[in-house]
């Protein structure tokens, strides 16, 4: 089957920046303002810059395909969205979608905190699209698969975030339309929860529906989705296979160096790469190197790196230094370029990851430079571990136990 | 038809959903329950009969039980004109999360607002029923104007409130002038008084197209006279105008509501 599901043509977005009247207060003045004097006409025409939010974006969904949308915040995929769902139109350009759409954007928008979690699934049901008997016939799902039975006629604002977001996605997960769209609402929940909404949605597209998902969460993008589009600053800059359009967003997303030449030591270049050369993606518990160069402006004495590894949220999952490690400090001349070379093995579990280096010196504890995020990467896994760590589990038991076994061990 | 009434039939669940949620959190809320629904045109009663007292002291001439029967019987729908009024018109504002990020015609939310304020309407009448029986008004044929003059209203009602809905997206202050002109219009409209009182001034009062509604129904219940059948054209004049007008507007604007919310 190749339907086309969802078309956008060509797609323009204005948005006008600058003075919004948007009371009647402000507006009244302002208008007899301006018709008294040219200089405050002239003031408003350059007040009224406009810019473009999408710029020319053409793609095409086929049934049954699951889609990614990736891009920075701020880049325009929330408008493009916004476009796609019908509460904007475009300025230029068109967008057609086949079918019933439905679109997953804020749990529990529709929410009202007074009503019962049971008057909350009817009334967030018709919100999404459905009829009443629709919601009838799928009422005994929902509640299930949220698994809030006890809570059900309890008021929503007594709930904890996490059944809020619960109950939101759980109507959400049952609205079965032909064209659903996601932005970032499979991050709600424990992970338990969240590995059954990410099973809901592999079934949504068994059962043959288009699903439009719009992340940063580089992970979730390539396990659901074959094809994706990159963004940024409302343009169209990269489509093709999810992987390859995540690893195109990870070399944009590199942080450049900057400009060096205040500094006295710095950062020069970081690479990483494995025995088969230069990568960005690996498979987990493969061995990589990561080559630092650092560069003297100055003479500089007593020097070391300091190593830190974060997740895509920016924790701190990793650290350390050539000074922890026992190294000995290293002094650098004017002009002069030193390459320190870590041997790591990524444990970690499927994810994106972040390097940033630093070049510090311990005893008078300074700090010559920052490379944040210097590299990205993105490491794959054959089996399905989450979190940060890859324990590398395997079962290697699992058997009933008989009561003699049980007296024996216990 | 009117032709935005179409997509509004496949969202019909839709808009039954969010009157029953503002009727529900009103009567949840409130301590009073279905009592709530009577307040507003209690007041109005209470307001009007004082009014009416102070007209037969200087008039020297006795209350009427029937003159309990005019107020109460206009007091009713000039209750659900503003309460529809007053809700609808910040009905888009309060529900902005809603219009910045589901897609569905927005024009349920002045509509539900309306609707919440036709189930006040609807329970009041029952105690509006007993006054015109305790009263002692009788039934006519012509009752059968009721139903028309209830329609009219509707119809002015949901004009204005889509208008107005629409309005106060764009300009936040819209909802003080809305709040300030409904609080002062009763004193413009043939509540507590007959437009007839003011001789020939009373056609300048009837101008106000809800004036003759009111009064129309005043002839109807409790004069048993058919309402003047040029007022009553007049009044369906603003009715057919604000309803093509309003929802034309309203669709107009529709899609700039997201951004400019």
């Amino acid at each position: 089957m190749s339907e086309v599901m969802v078309e956008a043509d060509h797609l323009w977005k204005k948005f006008k920046k600058g003075e919004i009247f948007n009371s009647l207060r402000d507006l009244v003045p302002a208008l007899v303002r301006r018709r008294l004097s040219a200089a405050e006409r002239a003031k408003a025409e350059l007040e009224k810059r406009e810019f473009w939010a999408l710029r020319d974006i053409s793609f095409q969904v086929k049934r049954g395909e699951a889609f990614g949308i990736i891009g920075h915040n701020g880049a325009g995929k929330s408008t493009l969205l916004k476009h796609l769902s019908g509460i904007m139109r475009p300025t230029r350009g068109t967008l057609s979608v086949r079918g019933r759409l439905s679109a997953l954007i804020e749990v529990g928008a529709g929410f009202h905190p007074d009503l019962t979690g049971r008057e909350n699934i009817y009334l967030y049901g018709t919100i999404l699209g459905m009829t009443r008997d629709e919601i009838r016939r799928k009422f005994d799902a929902i509640v299930d698969f949220c698994g809030l039975a006890e809570f059900i006629d309890t008021p929503v604002k007594r709930y904890s975030s996490g059944m809020f977001a619960r109950l939101g996605f759980s109507v959400s997960a049952h609205v079965d339309p032909d064209v659903l769209i996601i932005d970032e609402v499979l991050s709600v929940g424990d992970f338990l929860f969240q590995r059954k909404s990410l099973e809901r949605m592999h079934q949504v597209l068994a059962n043959g529906t288009t699903v439009l998902f719009v992340s940063h969460n580089l992970r979730a993008v390539t396990d659901l989705c074959s094809r994706a589009i990159m963004i940024d600053q409302g343009q169209l800059v990269a489509e093709g296979p999810s992987a390859e359009v995540a690893r195109k967003y990870m070399e944009r997303n590199a942080v450049g160096p900057g400009d060096q030449s205040e500094k006295e030591a710095y950062v020069a270049a970081v690479r990483i790469r494995d025995s088969r050369g230069r990568d960005l993606q690996f498979e987990a518990g493969r061995k990589v190197a990561l080559e630092i160069d650092v560069t003297a402006n100055k003479p500089c004495q007593k020097l070391a790196v300091v190593l830190e590894c974060n997740d895509d949220e920016g924790y701190d999952i990793f650290n350390t230094s050539t000074e922890r490690l026992g190294e000995a400090p290293f002094s650098l001349a004017a002009g002069e370029t030193e390459r320190v070379t870590f041997d790591l093995t990524l444990h970690l579990a499927p994810g994106t990851y972040h390097f940033t280096v630093y070049v510090y010196r311990y005893d008078i504890q300074k700090n010559f430079d920052t490379r944040s995020r210097a590299v990205t990467f993105y490491v794959t896994s054959p089996i399905d571990v989450r979190g940060a760590a890859n324990l590398e589990p395997r079962v290697t038991g699992q058997e009933k136990l008989s009561p003699a076994t049980m007296a024996d061990t216990g | 038809m009117p032709s935005f009434l179409q997509p509004l039939r496949r969202h019909r669940d839709l808009l039954l959903m969010l009157a029953w949620r503002d009727i529900r959190i009103k009567y949840k809320q409130s301590v009073m329950g279905f009592l709530w629904a009577l307040l507003m045109p209690a007041l109005i009663v209470s307001a009007g009969l004082v009014v009416k007292l102070g007209l037969a002291s200087v008039s020297g001439r006795k209350l009427e039980m029937s003159q309990l029967a005019t107020v109460t019987l206009k007091a009713l729908p000039w209750a659900f004109f503003v309460g529809s009024i007053r809700f609808a018109t910040t009905s888009l504002t309060a529900n902005t999360s809603l219009v910045t990020k589901v897609a569905f015609p927005r024009a349920v939310f002045p509509l539900a607002a309306t609707l919440s304020a036709l189930f006040d309407f609807a329970v009041a009448s029952v105690v509006v029923l007993i006054v015109l029986i305790v009263a002692k008004v009788g039934v006519s044929v012509q009752l059968l104007w009721v139903p028309l003059l209830l329609v009219l209203l509707a119809a002015q009602t949901v004009g204005l409130t889509l208008l107005l809905s629409a309005a106060n997206l764009f300009f936040r202050d819209v909802k003080y002038i809305v709040e300030i002109v409904m609080m002062f219009a009763i004193f413009f409209t043939p509540v507590f008084y007959e437009a007839s009182m003011f001789g020939r001034w009373g056609t300048i009062l009837m101008l106000n197209p809800v004036a003759p509604i009111l009064e129309g129904l005043m002839a109807a219940v409790v004069s048993h006279q058919a309402p003047d059948p040029m007022w009553t054209g007049y009044a369906a004049a603003w009715a057919v105008v604000l309803l093509t007008i309003g929802p034309l507007v309203f669709a107009r604007l529709e899609p700039m509501f997201a951004e400019s919310i």
